[in-house]
């Protein structure tokens, strides 16, 4: 079924809400985050008839909307969702709704937040829809600089400034970078068009394909946290506040995996091919590094952030297996790593919020006191170790699947490994912070979540739940888009 | 003498025409107005700004051909057309900021000053002779020095006037030397007239890029490109804001029309070896500009090197020497020149509160004024090229062009630097946004500043977001030069 303008309905709602909140009176803290509150709630809505509403068996591209921007240079807004993106979509939509209701106590200048908030969510729908290689890459960086601001304005204030700064010129260096790549593709493909359906039949030499794809690749994977170029995102993922620190691993982390696969791997599919073979040695270094320093790590939400990186370390290596099984694994990835990540920073959130420590060692007994964070934490956890029954073993077994077929069985037997000290960890973590004893100086601070943060864990749950139980909500989408994107290296 | 003067002729100085009018009711009105009358000075100059725009925009527009008109001294095409829309925009947004700045506001001769200036940058960009190019330099310089150095009662404007004259002095010398032997090489003072001359002649390069050298010392003062930024810093901190912001602006867009018209038009024959100059200036103006604004504490200062580092970018589309470098330069200026406005409007509202141009005296601006702390952003993720600000589009034109030309390197050395650059912005953004304020009352905004300043920030938005038209324009004024 087709819905006229949900797309720009979707992309633009957030931005324009973000600019219409800076104009409201920012003392009026109850107004602030009801407008909020009704924005988020009609772009999860909006999100979600974009999901529901997507043809499996249509064409490859739909919704679809095309707008002349700069036709002069062969610039639309070009947008249409696929069976790879229309998930991420939803992803998003699901990550600025729990977001925002977990922002509800944001007592500093809220009204801000709230703004750049949206804005960032504006540019991160932009880049999920987008045909267009121009309008890519300017949805990507109106999602990347909010992210400065809110971490530098309401992060952790031990480390909020250096975080920041560090994590805004990480990113700000690879999007460029990926930018003069893209200016190549645009200039020697000779088209005179930034589509990248035109340019997807651009027949680029392999010379040009071979030079530019690393540039192209790593100056989105940052962003997707590729070692060795993660180091930015554990310590701004501890630095954000809670919302961002779900937005920014749920989601925007996703941005670059996607961008990476959308513009480098898609377009420069002969690039990809010569250059894989060590770019899947890196994603190796993610999975079980990552996964190896988030075990040491004491602090709550670094351990988390450590995991993320060696997430999505699987993703980079899904997509960089270039077959089937690997593409499907990762596109499936993203979204239930968004999800299960997004859940886990809210609870860290919550759990820092009363305690005001996140060292796991001066943590427990938390199951009696907050159940419902408790057992969503450990849902969280066991999708993340991969556990069958939910998403994370509907993602990332496929991965390993590819990793063989590609015949890097080894590869695979090292990253299956991670997923042992995954378990390691987060067993350790549940048991520390949310069993034993309750330490003496917690007694009396603590007290259950809100029934409004319940809320947000329970759609997050659910989600990782349904797409384990029920892979059919889900992995028929995924194949149809997996199948058109694999079309483009079948001739390679 | 020019035979018969045609309405096209006059047409194609219709601002210029009006603008001397202007001077005129100005100096009228300042023997007319006495006591506190005097303060409609600014209200009538920049009415009368606006005025003028409309008409030129209006009647001005060159025709499908672009005309040598007044015995070949002027241009009438649409590089001299967007500059000079682009001046009296700069010139009207000035105006208003101007009101209420101390010694400067209720006097007639800085506002006559300051259209003298205007109508000399307007000529400048018409220029299609030697003579006329340098008459127009000159009459946009001389008053701007006076300017710089108007509150006479203040040591760091009067050094910065003084400074900026005789360093101005200097160079115009030099490039006049250069002017002359140009004319004696090529034998005609009509800019498009030379490369058919030169190549008549068969003057040898090496004596052509001599001269070449001269004349860019004289350009690149008046642009403020590394090695001639030197006086950049010292005049920007020194003169009354609003000047600096007029400098910055409108005067450095003046001196990339003419390097613009000039390099394209007269030096076909030596192509490679002025794009390589051209080439290494950006480069080293970027590098200098971006990694000393890393270090300033005053505002004023930092924008003067951000400003080098930004003529650095531009000349990314001059040293392309294509269709598409000279649009970029069009659509760079029309971009840049309305943010740095903003950005000085910023600081020209906050100093009249605070009285300081220190970068620490703007803690927790978001806290006293979150409108005017927003304008900041705007106007400073612009300068750092973010979208939807115009800045973005401007600077991806840029590096376009340079890939483009086969300026690779050039285009990921421009990157690398606007990474740095991102880096010193921001670091003011935060001090903006995070830092406790040391006072907390509002910085009160005056409506004449108000609307200059809302002006400049929507037209950053509108050049970032609405890009066809703005596109149109800067593609029409680049193939007139080709």
């Amino acid at each position: 079924m087709q819905i006229p303008y949900i797309l720009s309905a979707i992309v633009f709602l957030p931005i324009v809400a973000g600019a219409v909140l800076l104009f409201l009176p920012g003392k009026d803290r109850k107004l602030i985050y009801s407008f909020a509150f009704a924005v988020a709630l009609i772009t999860f809505l909006l999100s979600i008839a974009v999901y529901v509403f997507f043809d499996v068996s249509g064409p490859r591209y739909q919704f679809e909307e095309q707008y002349a921007w700069l036709p002069q240079l062969g610039i639309s807004f070009h947008v249409a969702v696929d069976g790879i993106t229309a998930p991420l979509v939803l992803l998003t939509g699901v990550v600025i709704f729990t977001g925002v209701i977990i922002s509800q106590r944001i007592d500093d200048r809220p009204r801000e937040f709230f703004a750049f908030l949206f804005i960032l969510a504006s540019g991160v729908f932009g880049v999920f829809v987008a045909l267009d290689m121009f309008a890519l890459f300017f949805f990507y960086e109106i999602a990347v600089f909010p992210m400065y601001l809110l971490i530098a304005i309401w992060g952790w204030k031990q480390t909020r400034e250096y975080a920041a700064m560090k994590l805004t010129l990480y990113l700000f260096i690879g999007s460029v970078i990926a930018l003069v790549g893209g200016l190549a593709m645009y200039f020697s493909s000779g088209l005179g068009t930034f589509d990248m359906i035109a340019l997807e039949g651009a027949n680029f030499s392999p010379e040009f394909q071979n030079l530019w794809f690393p540039f192209v690749f790593f100056g989105f994977a940052v962003l997707g946290g590729i070692f060795p170029f993660h180091n930015w995102s554990p310590d701004g993922h501890v630095a954000a506040p809670t919302a961002v620190s779900m937005f920014h691993a749920g989601v925007l982390m996703k941005l670059g995996a996607f961008a990476a696969l959308r513009v480098g791997i898609m377009l420069l599919p002969i690039g990809a091919q010569t250059h894989m073979w060590w770019i899947i040695l890196l994603t190796l270094v993610n999975v079980v590094y990552g996964a190896f320093i988030a075990m040491v790590q004491t602090d709550f939400k670094y351990m988390i952030g450590f995991s993320s990186v060696s997430h999505m370390g699987l993703v980079a290596m899904g997509f960089a297996t270039l077959n089937y099984n690997g593409y499907l694994g990762a596109s499936v990835q993203m979204v239930s790593h968004g999800v299960m990540t997004a859940l886990f920073f809210a609870v860290v959130g919550m759990v820092y919020d009363q305690a005001h420590t996140r060292e796991i060692p001066k943590l427990g007994g938390l199951m009696k006191i907050m159940p419902f964070a408790g057992v969503a934490f450990i849902i969280g956890g066991l999708v993340s170790m991969g556990m069958p029954g939910f998403s994370g073993f509907i993602a990332e077994f496929p991965i390993f699947m590819g990793l063989w077929d590609a015949n890097y069985p080894w590869i695979a037997i090292i990253a299956v490994v991670s997923i042992a000290i995954t378990a390691a960890y987060i067993l350790r973590a549940v048991g520390r912070v949310f069993f034993g004893e309750l330490p003496a100086e917690l007694e009396g601070h603590m007290h259950d979540i809100r029934p409004s943060e319940k809320l947000a864990l329970g759609i997050l749950c659910v989600i990782l739940v349904g797409i384990g139980i029920f892979p059919g909500v889900m992995l028929p989408m995924v194949q149809a888009g997996v199948n058109h994107a694999l079309a483009l290296l079948g001739g390679g | 003498m020019f035979g018969n003067i045609t309405s096209s002729m006059l047409l194609a100085i219709l601002p210029e025409i009006a603008l001397l009018v202007l001077i005129t009711v100005i100096f009228i009105a300042d023997l007319v107005l006495h006591g506190k009358q005097n303060s409609n000075l600014a209200g009538i100059t920049a009415v009368g700004i606006a005025a003028i725009f409309v008409l030129t925009l209006i009647y001005a527009r060159p025709g499908e051909t672009d005309e040598l008109v007044w015995g070949g001294m002027l241009r009438h095409d649409w590089l001299a057309f967007v500059f000079k829309l682009l001046f009296l925009a700069s010139g009207f947004i000035t105006t208003l900021f101007t009101i209420g700045w101390e010694s400067v506001w209720r006097k007639g001769e800085f506002y006559v000053l300051l259209l003298t200036s205007l109508l000399g940058m307007t000529l400048m960009a018409a220029s299609a002779d030697l003579i006329m190019l340098f008459l127009a330099i000159e009459t946009t310089s001389i008053p701007l020095y006076v300017m710089a150095g108007f509150m006479t009662n203040n040591d760091k404007s009067t050094e910065s006037g003084f400074k900026y004259l005789l360093f101005g002095a200097m160079t115009t010398a030099v490039m006049l030397y250069g002017l002359s032997l140009l004319y004696g090489l090529a034998g005609t003072s009509n800019i498009y007239a030379m490369a058919e001359s030169i190549a008549a002649r068969a003057i040898p390069s090496p004596v052509l890029v001599g001269t070449l050298l001269l004349i860019l010392l004289g350009f690149g003062f008046k642009v403020a490109l590394v090695p001639l930024h030197f006086w950049a810093p010292d005049v920007y901190e020194g003169a009354p804001t609003p000047v600096t912001a007029f400098l910055s602006t409108a005067s450095k867009a003046a001196g990339f029309a003419v390097l613009a018209r000039v390099m394209i038009a007269a030096f076909p024959s030596i192509l490679a070896d002025w794009q390589t100059i051209i080439a290494i200036a950006a480069a080293l103006s970027m590098i200098v500009g971006n990694v000393v604004a890393l270090t300033q504490t005053n505002i004023k200062r930092l924008l003067a090197y951000s400003s080098i580092a930004h003529a650095g970018y531009a000349l990314l589309g001059i040293a392309a020497a294509s269709e598409l470098g000279v649009l970029s330069v069009v659509y760079y200026f029309l971009v840049y020149a309305v943010t740095n406005l903003a950005a000085f409007g910023v600081v020209i509202i906050v100093y009249h509160t605070t009285g300081s141009d220190e970068i620490s005296d703007y803690a927790g601006l978001s806290r006293r004024s979150p409108m005017l702390a927003l304008a900041m952003l705007l106007a400073f993720l612009s300068l750092a090229g973010v979208p939807p600000l115009g800045g973005f589009i401007a600077k991806v034109l840029a590096f376009a062009a340079a890939v483009d030309a086969g300026f690779v390197w050039l285009a990921v050395l421009g990157v690398l630097n606007s990474i740095v650059g991102l880096y010193y912005y921001l670091i003011v953004l935060k001090v903006v946004y995070l830092f406790p304020p040391k006072d907390e009352k509002a910085i009160p905004t005056r409506r004449s500043h108000g609307i200059a300043l809302a002006t400049s920030v929507l037209l950053v938005l509108l050049l970032g977001v609405v890009l066809a038209p703005w596109y149109d324009w800067a593609a029409a004024s680049a193939a007139s030069l080709f």
